[in-house]
């Protein structure tokens, strides 16, 4: 018996430790932004000119120089990720950006959006035979074709002025995959014009006189000296690989945030609460056990919260809420159990042990569809919300099958009931029945 | 056996639950939220006693290209309004329009979806529906794979089968009526919810069908020779009080995050209330007691 009470003392203890671990440090939950407040745009990258074999390189370059811009203004904790989607039969790629404490959709998006997207072009074979008219309706599809150089291959640019007209002109140096690129585009097609494109534009055209294999180009253009210089700096920054386009924006400002936070954790309590004093009033001692395990299963997991770390939205909380409320389903399905083996005639030790392995079967497969239901949840969300609670409800359903079962035996064992009297029984038994 | 000897009486009702909810679908439909159909939803809170009337705001709305808009009031100082998808700058010129003569407000939430992440939203909606129902029913098959007298396991998962439309029609149609309404509208949430309606159900019938499958085990070996009817009416007696506590429970914490938690997961909450209620009745009063109809069938065929 001893050895069982010092076993529960140990869970205690150690629930406490888990309890105090979850409830110190509160900053360090990790908040989505519809608590936190903050802007989540989804950007859709144009990867219709890239090979297959390139797109997961380009979209990963496309991240790291928005995570740059993004850096450069100072948001703290911003998120980049690139991500697949699409409807059935095609493949989007995506940029998700989220940028805490933003709430300024159009800045954000300037700030994102605005790098030039550059390419060198070549011109089709036998676009320069068509006629005007034929010029004025082509698109730019119609004429040029593209050569796979894009900004992507940029080492850096510096401003720099005409020698002899003082026009700012803007020098490009390739890195060794560009320069190399640079040099097989000229060598094929010297002679011929080599269009250079900015955000879908030409902005000039040279024509290529020699092969050229050091790297280096010039872009000369109608520039004022001020767009040369902010261009310089936007394609120092990392011009865009890919093209993208705003494909969503959810923007939360920090007040509905806060208040979203504060309604779901005290709605989290408050069913906490009540789902004790409905546990207690039916069963008992028992119940307070439940009770007790359940308190348990909050600590462990608001601890994985914190330890994974799983981002927290109003939805997640939500879920969790909910998994309060079916956590003690394994409790009640052993009480009801132990209820009848009582009412069998065993006595209270038996019928506890009885209670819980009869009920495991039952408990196995009620949990499992739950857990089926998470995983699909998981890999099908469509919205980060969807995924955040699918989390939450799937870690809560594994959670509390050890703390329902685990947890709540070794501290109905501890409490010692003996004896067949009728104190005991009415202690252990439930409801408004007498037995 | 109350239940079971009542049960055309159980039957009948949900019938009816049934039909109003398809007819509440059929007419109204469902109204999709920008999560499925792209768009926009805008939400502002003026400081005390400035939000000025709608009519005020709209004639310069109107000159916004906004597609089919709308705008209403929302709480003491705020505004909704919905549009198709904006791109910032259009959105900036809606908040510029909103602070008329210079009204003090501040953005709440600016919720901006392209078409195609609709569609997809919409696409994968289905396909995770599809995935939970025939996970599902693998699952009871293969986990009642062991009974087969006297009703063949894969009539179990049918049975289940039937029971989860039933929890799910009932929360569409009342979203449907609420729509019809109230104006809601359903969102990657609404469908969130009914899959956890859909695993809160199942769970619930499979511990009445694990009590029937037991409880047939121990008839067999104990050769008491009850009857299969009897049989589930035990079955469902001794798992009555276990089905209604379990719901309560669920039921209580999904309550209270009706009542006072975030905004943002009032809907869904709703829908869960509705869906989990209709769960625990079916698993009770229809999933159990169809067992024995199907028994019945059975052996009238045989005979």
């Amino acid at each position: 018996m001893w050895k069982k009470r010092i076993s529960a003392l140990v869970l205690l203890v150690l629930a406490y430790g888990v309890a105090h671990f979850a409830y110190i440090n509160k900053e360090s939950y990790r908040l989505g932004l519809d608590l936190s407040g903050g802007t989540h745009l989804v950007f859709n990258a144009d990867t219709s000119n890239l090979a297959p074999s390139e797109i997961d390189d380009a979209m990963t370059s496309l991240a790291n120089v928005v995570e740059k811009r993004v850096n450069l203004f100072g948001v703290s904790e911003p998120i980049v990720q690139v991500e697949t989607g699409g409807v059935i039969g095609q493949t989007d790629h995506r940029l998700i950006v989220e940028l805490p404490g933003v709430t300024d959709v159009k800045q954000a998006v300037d700030l994102i959006g605005r790098t030039p997207v550059l390419d060198f072009r070549l011109v089709k074979p036998g676009a320069d035979k068509l006629t005007d008219a034929e010029k004025a309706k082509a698109t730019y599809d119609d004429i040029f074709v593209q050569t796979g150089l894009t900004g992507r291959y940029l080492s850096h640019a510096n401003l720099e002025f005409d020698q002899t007209t003082y026009a700012p002109r803007i020098a490009i140096t390739f890195n060794d995959e560009g320069a190399k690129l640079f040099g097989d585009i000229t060598k094929a097609n010297i002679g011929k014009p080599l269009a250079i494109f900015l955000d879908g534009e030409p902005i000039s055209t040279p024509v290529i006189q020699t092969e050229i294999t050091s790297g280096n180009a010039v872009i000369n253009g109608t520039f004022t000296v001020d767009e040369a210089r902010s261009l310089v700096r936007d394609l120092n920054l990392g011009a865009l690989p890919v093209p993208i386009s705003l494909a969503s924006t959810q923007t939360v400002g920090a007040t509905l945030g806060k208040g979203a936070l504060d309604a779901s954790v005290f709605a989290g309590i408050i069913a906490f609460i009540a789902v004790g004093i409905f546990l207690i009033f039916w069963y008992r001692i028992s119940g307070i056990v439940a009770t007790i395990a359940l308190a348990i299963y909050v600590a462990l997991n608001l601890a994985l919260f914190k330890l994974i770390p799983v981002t927290l939205t109003a939805a997640g909380i939500a879920g969790f809420v909910l998994t309060l409320g079916m956590a003690v389903d394994a409790n009640i399905l052993i009480f009801e159990r132990m209820k009848e083996e009582l009412r069998r005639g065993l006595d209270l030790p038996a019928a506890i042990k009885e209670g819980f392995h009869r009920a495991w079967l039952s408990i196995r497969d009620s949990n499992l569809s739950s857990i089926i239901t998470a995983v699909i949840l998981y890999y099908f969300a469509s919205t980060p919300v969807i995924k955040g609670f699918a989390l939450v409800f799937g870690l809560g359903v594994v959670v509390s099958m050890f703390t329902a079962i685990t947890a709540s035996r070794t501290l109905l064992i501890a409490v010692g009931a003996k004896g067949n009297s009728k104190f005991a029984r009415f202690f252990f038994s439930s409801g408004i029945s007498h037995n | 056996m109350f239940i079971v000897k009542y049960r055309k009486f159980f039957y009948a009702l949900s019938v009816l639950l049934i039909a109003g909810s398809v007819a509440a679908l059929w007419l109204w439909g469902l109204k999709p939220g920008i999560d499925f159909k792209g768009g926009s939803i805008i939400e502002v809170e003026y400081a005390s006693s400035t939000r000025p009337v709608i009519s005020a705001v709209q004639p310069s709305l109107d000159k916004l290209d906004l597609g089919e808009y709308s705008i209403r009031e929302t709480g003491a100082e705020g505004f909704i309004i919905r549009t198709k998808e904006l791109a910032p700058e259009a959105h900036d010129a809606v908040i510029g329009v909103l602070k008329v003569n210079g009204a003090n407000l501040t953005e709440k939430r600016f919720d901006s979806v392209g078409p195609i992440l609709g569609e997809e939203a919409l696409q994968k909606s289905w396909m995770s529906i599809a995935l939970v129902l025939l996970a599902i029913v693998l699952f009871i098959t293969f986990a009642f794979r062991g009974v087969s007298r006297p009703v063949k396991s894969w009539k179990y998962g049918v049975i289940a089968i039937i029971a989860l439309a039933h929890d799910i029609i009932i929360p569409a149609g009342v979203f449907a009526l609420l729509g019809h309404i109230a104006g809601i509208e359903v969102d990657t949430l609404f469908v969130t919810a009914l899959l956890v309606v859909l695993g809160f159900s199942i769970h619930d019938t499979i511990v009445v069908f694990d009590r029937v499958r037991e409880n047939l085990k121990h008839n067999h070996e104990g050769k008491q020779k009850k009857s299969f009817d009897v049989i589930v009416g035990e079955s469902i007696n001794q798992t009555f009080v276990r089905s209604v506590n379990t719901s309560l429970t669920t039921l209580i914490a999904i309550f209270v995050l009706y009542l006072a938690g975030a905004e943002a997961t009032r809907h869904f909450s709703l829908a869960l209330l509705v869906g989990i209620a209709a769960g625990t009745y079916s698993s009770i009063f229809l999933g159990s007691p169809l067992l024995v109809t199907v028994y019945a069938w059975q052996e009238g065929k045989k005979a």
